[in-house]
This record gives structure tokens, C-alpha cells and sequence, in this order.
């Protein structure tokens, strides 16, 4: 089936006219169709406009001006926090109301010009801020391995998307993990760029030094093809960096002899399930026999990366959320002055994650409280960069769990946000320190079959190395070949 | 940190966020508790640490001081829950 096949598989049968861009929309909308009822990764799709764009894709090919569109045909689905022009922007939240986004963000205009069929608003936590997908206000998404799971989050529904062969790959933001951990507990492939890669114009800010927009894809060669599209310097956010954008997926050799890899000692902590440990070792013994070679290596302050995320992550967000007020856009609670407007708006508009996120917040950066709180933070986050800067000295990519333990139950951790939080912990210090990081699959837990996510993370700017190394261990396996989609459609 | 040690009624008003009384208690007691665990960054000594605000630090992004087209005042206007005359419509703010 069209929708199952990988987009450098794909685009080569567009070129060469086998088979429409119109087919391969049709064939994921059709699977939409089927199974989207049972995991729920899509708000909301616009059809007629998705098979618009594939006719027009349809019309260059058939013109012969199809070169340089090295995505081309391929529908890729967009987590509902990136601004595409005349569609719904919701964040998974109600205080958004009926929002249209009046322009594409920069990720869009390139995903468009390189050939791609953007479609779809997919799931997600409430303004991203969530590790289970639980906190949209629109319904949870389930994981299409087992529908009594959660996919992981924040970007859960483009990591279901993509696993159950909706859609050929999607776009997701990860702050703390919301692209590895969902890619990890859901069985595809996730990319989190180094800070600054990747433009954030069109993005709905969480937390503004730590989000990034990556791609989910169904293999490693995929996640480079798009990180290439997405990548560079855009003078709409001065936090992207001008540095070339290297040809990615040409540096995918497999060949990995002489590299060095660094497996962090303090990773290796209780609360890991079994299981996942038996599963990285195993990929680590295979990356072994791939000619690299492994080293332990030390990051000191892992165990205070969760207490200096949420500082940082927090008062970021609470200062890039006070823009929804109920003034200029979205659903607004009236009140007798502004004040008990916003106050009411913003009570009726966000979901309890949300606010809790946004008090803790506004404490940690309240008058008395700053210092001990939000400075404080700022000076270990420094502490958690140096260790990795340190570390990168001696290898060349880090090898971690991308998450201690596979898909968790609905309901299970979403009364105890603590918990939830430090599920998040292999994945955390990664944005805190700004580099890149990948998860892939390496593997399944028994009884119920789950994915296990294998973390690779690189040096800023190393996604080169970083995706080679991911690549040869992919090749050397079949772990994604694996596919959920007979259980799904078994019920 | 006990959970009676944040006023969660005062920051809620610095955040403009109305809650209710439930609402009030629930974030306190959970807040307690995650700041209790916050509590351990205190075993490091930070005092000769650079704070970090930005992993990728750049230093004065110009860009062409030129005019460009921007959003038209009605497309900046259409999802505005309550217009007017071109502008945004909001509660009367002075008598």
C-alpha cells in the first residue's frame, strides 16, 4: 500500500510517473479512514485541500518541472502548534477558539516548496506541555500498538500518525523530549535538532530557548531528507543560526569504524525497566560489531536536569503565554474590566496542566523568588552544557534509553505530575544544553509487544555524525520494518 | 517545602489566571511537592556559574533595514474575538 512506503521510496516512483501524488494522499486518507477512529492522532483534516495540493504536484510532474522537490508527493501531517495558512490552530487547547493562521511558518513554506503535501492538525498536549498526549482538550491519542497505552508526548499524535502509516512522515516540536519520547514509545524515528537549526517562525512558543521543530519518519534516511528541507538560517527568527546546511542524507554510509561512542554511567538508574536496558545493551553490543567503539563517559548533573528543566521551561512558558488574553485572537470570557477579562479567559481557556505550568512559572520568577528559583536554574543549566561539551571532547555521540520504560497506560501517571515529569529524564538535558538528539527503534518489550526507543545524541551541529551512527544501527536491523497496523485493523 | 508556603491565590493574580477555589488547593498541593523536589538544586554550589539563557548564544542578529509587506490589517484582524473600525474592541479601560 502507497501510504506504507518511506518518502525516498516514494518520491522516486512520482518522478518516475508509477504512481500520483493524488494516489498516495488517497491511500493515506484512506487509512485515516480505517483506523484513525481507534488512536485519534488527527484533530481535524482538510481532504479537499490535501488532494488539491497533490494535483497540483500531479500537474509539475507531469509539466517535467519536478526537479529539485526532493519531497515530492509525500503527505506529511503537522502537529497542530505550527502555523499553516487557512488552516485551524488550535495547540490542542480551547482558548484558541476557532483560530485560522493567517500565514505558513517558515517550516511550512519549505515542506511545500520542496514538493510535500502539508495536511492535517495532529494531537498533542495542551500547549505541548505533557509527556502522554492525556493533556489535549480534544481527547487523548492512543498508541496504534496497544489502544490502551498512551503514544507518548507532547507531539503524540505525530508519532501515532506516522506508526500507524497515516500519513508518510510529520512534523513535531520537542522541548523536553516531545519528539524522541513519543517517536521511542510509538516505534518510529524522531529527530530533535540542535538549537538553532531549524527556523521557529510559525511555531506557538512553549518555552523559547529550548523548543525545536524535527521530523518523525518511518526510517533514518527519511528524518534526513527532511531535516535538510527544514534546515537553515530564516531572518524571521533571529535565533536560528547561519550555519550550511550539509547534504545529510549523502553522509549516510553506514559506515561507522573508528567512531566513538559514549555511554553516560548515570543513565544507567534505577527506575529503568529491565527490558529497555537489555534492549540498548543489545544496541550497543551491535554498534560494537559495526566497528565503533564504546567508552563510559560521565555526566555529573543528569540528576538535576528534570529540577532545571522545569524552572526554565516554566517561566518561559508562563511569559509566552500571557499573549492569550481573549484581546486580539481566540475565544474570549467577557469581564466588567481587562483585568477580570484576561483573569477569565484564561481560567475558562486553558486545561489544569496548563495552569499549574503557568503558576509554577510566574513563581520562580516572582519578586523574592527569582535568585533562588529561576537564576539559580539558569547557572546549572550551564553546568548540565558543560558536562556534554566535556563529554564530546573524548567521543563522538552519546547512546542512551530514550525513555526508562515503554508505552504506559491511559490514566496511569496523569494524577501525579511529578511522575509524569520524570519520565522525561533521558530525554531533558538534551535541550537544556542544546544539542541534537535522535530516537530509534531497538527493539520490543515482550508481553504486550511495545517499542523500545534507542537515544543517540550529538555534538551542536553534529547531525552528520549523528544520523550516520543512527543509520548504520537501523540498517543493521529490522526493527522498523515492524509494522502495527494487523492489530489495529484485527479489531 | 510545605504547600501552605505558596500563596497560589496571589500568583495566580500576577498571571491573570482566574481559579477556582478547588482549582486553588489542587495546583498548591501538587506545586508543594514539585517544589520540594526543585529543593535539590541547592546541594550544588553555583556561585562562580555563568548563568546560561541560551544554549546557542549570537550576539546582535541584524538583518536589512528595509520595508517588507506585513500582515493587512483585516487578516491580523479576523480572528479577533470583537472588532471595530479597524482596531481591536475591548472593555472600556478609563471613565
Amino acid at each position: 500500500m502507497l501510504n506504507q512506503l518511506t518518502i525516498s521510496e516514494l518520491t522516486a516512483k512520482v518522478a518516475r510517473k508509477e504512481v500520483s501524488a493524488r494516489e498516495v494522499m488517497q491511500s493515506c486518507l484512506d487509512q485515516i479512514g480505517r483506523i484513525d477512529g481507534q488512536i485519534h492522532a488527527f484533530l481535524s483534516y482538510d481532504a479537499a485541500d490535501a488532494l488539491a495540493q497533490a494535483d497540483a504536484l500531479d500537474k509539475v510532474v507531469a509539466g517535467g518541472a519536478a526537479a529539485n522537490r526532493p519531497l515530492l508527493g509525500a503527505p506529511i501531517g503537522i502537529k497542530d502548534v505550527l502555523a499553516v495558512k487557512g488552516q485551524p490552530l488550535n495547540c490542542a487547547s480551547k482558548i484558541l477558539g476557532k483560530f485560522v493562521s493567517p500565514y505558513d511558518a517558515t517550516v511550512i513554506q519549505r515542506l511545500k516548496a520542496a514538493g510535500a503535501i502539508v495536511f492535517g492538525r495532529l494531537n498533542m498536549d495542551e500547549f505541548a506541555m505533557g509527556s502522554s498526549t492525556e493533556n489535549s482538550a480534544f481527547g487523548v491519542t492512543r498508541n496504534p500498538w496497544d489502544t490502551s497505552r498512551i503514544p507518548g508526548g507532547s507531539s503524540g499524535g505525530s508519532a501515532a500518525a506516522v506508526a500507524a502509516d497515516e500519513c508518510l512522515a510529520a512534523l513535531g516540536t520537542d522541548t523536553g523530549g516531545s519528539i524522541r519520547q513519543p517517536a521511542a514509545l510509538c516505534g518510529c524515528v524522531g529527530l530533535k535538532p540542535t538549537y538553532g537549526r531549524v527556523s521557529r517562525y510559525g511555531l506557538v512558543a512553549f518555552a523559547s530557548s529550548l523548543d525545536q521543530i524535527g521530523p518523525f519518519t518511518k526510517d533514518v534516511r527519511d528524518a534526513a531528507m527532511l531535516l535538510e528541507v527544514l534546515s537553515g538560517v530564516d531572518h524571521a527568527d533571529s535565533t536560528s543560526v547561519p550555519q550550511p546546511v550539509p547534504h545529510y542524507a549523502a553522509g549516510l554510509t553506514g559506515e561507522i569504524k573508528g567512531l566513538k561512542i559514549g555511554l553516560p554511567k548515570e543513565y544507567m538508574v534505577g527506575g529503568l525497566d529491565p527490558e529497555v536496558n537489555q534492549a540498548v545493551q543489545n544496541a550497543v553490543k551491535q554498534l560494537q560489531q559495526l566497528g565503533a567503539e564504546v567508552i563510559e563517559i560521565s555526566l555529573p548533573h543528569t540528576d538535576y536536569a528534570v529540577a532545571t528543566y522545569y524552572i526554565v521551561a516554566t517561566a518561559e512558558a508562563s511569559a509566552n503565554l500571557a499573549r492569550f488574553d481573549g484581546i486580539r485572537y481566540g475565544a474570549r470570557v467577557e469581564g466588567s474590566d481587562p483585568i477580570s477579562l484576561y483573569g477569565n479567559t484564561r481560567g475558562a481557556g486553558f486545561g489544569a496542566e496548563v495552569k499549574r505550568r503557568i503558576i509554577l512559572g510566574t513563581y520562580v520568577l516572582s519578586s523574592g523568588y527569582y535568585d533562588a528559583y529561576y537564576l539559580r536554574a539558569q547557572k546549572v543549566r550551564t553546568l548540565i552544557r558543560q558536562d556534554f561539551l566535556k563529554a564530546f571532547e573524548k567521543v563522538d555521540v552519546i547512546v542512551t534509553p530514550t525513555s526508562p520504560t515503554a508505552a504506559f497506560k491511559i490514566g496511569e501517571k496523569s494524577d501525579d505530575p511529578l511522575q509524569m515529569y520524570l519520565s522525561d529524564i533521558f530525554t531533558i538535558s538534551c535541550n537544556l544544553a542544546g544539542i541534537c538528539g535522535v530516537s530509534l527503534p531497538c527493539g520490543f518489550t515482550a508481553n504486550p509487544k511495545l517499542p523500545i526507543g534507542l537515544q543517540v545524541l550529538g555534538k551542536p551541529f553534529g547531525e552528520e555524525t549523528l544520523l550516520k551512527v543512527a543509520h548504520a544501527y537501523e540498517q543493521s536491523t529490522r526493527w522498523h520494518k515492524e509494522k502495527p497496523i494487523g492489530k489495529l485493523t484485527r479489531r | 517545602m510545605a504547600a501552605t508556603e505558596i500563596d497560589v491565590k496571589y500568583v495566580a493574580h500576577l498571571a491573570r489566571l482566574t481559579l477556582s477555589p478547588e482549582e486553588e488547593q489542587k495546583i498548591g498541593a501538587q506545586l508543594g511537592n514539585i517544589l520540594g523536589y526543585i529543593e535539590k538544586l541547592r546541594e550544588l554550589d553555583v556561585s562562580e556559574v555563568q548563568p546560561t539563557a541560551h544554549a546557542v548564544p549570537l550576539i546582535n542578529v541584524m538583518r536589512p533595514d528595509e520595508v517588507r509587506p506585513s500582515l493587512p490589517t483585516e487578516e491580523a484582524l479576523r480572528n479577533a474575538p470583537a472588532k471595530a473600525n479597524g482596531l481591536f474592541l475591548v472593555p472600556k479601560i478609563v471613565e
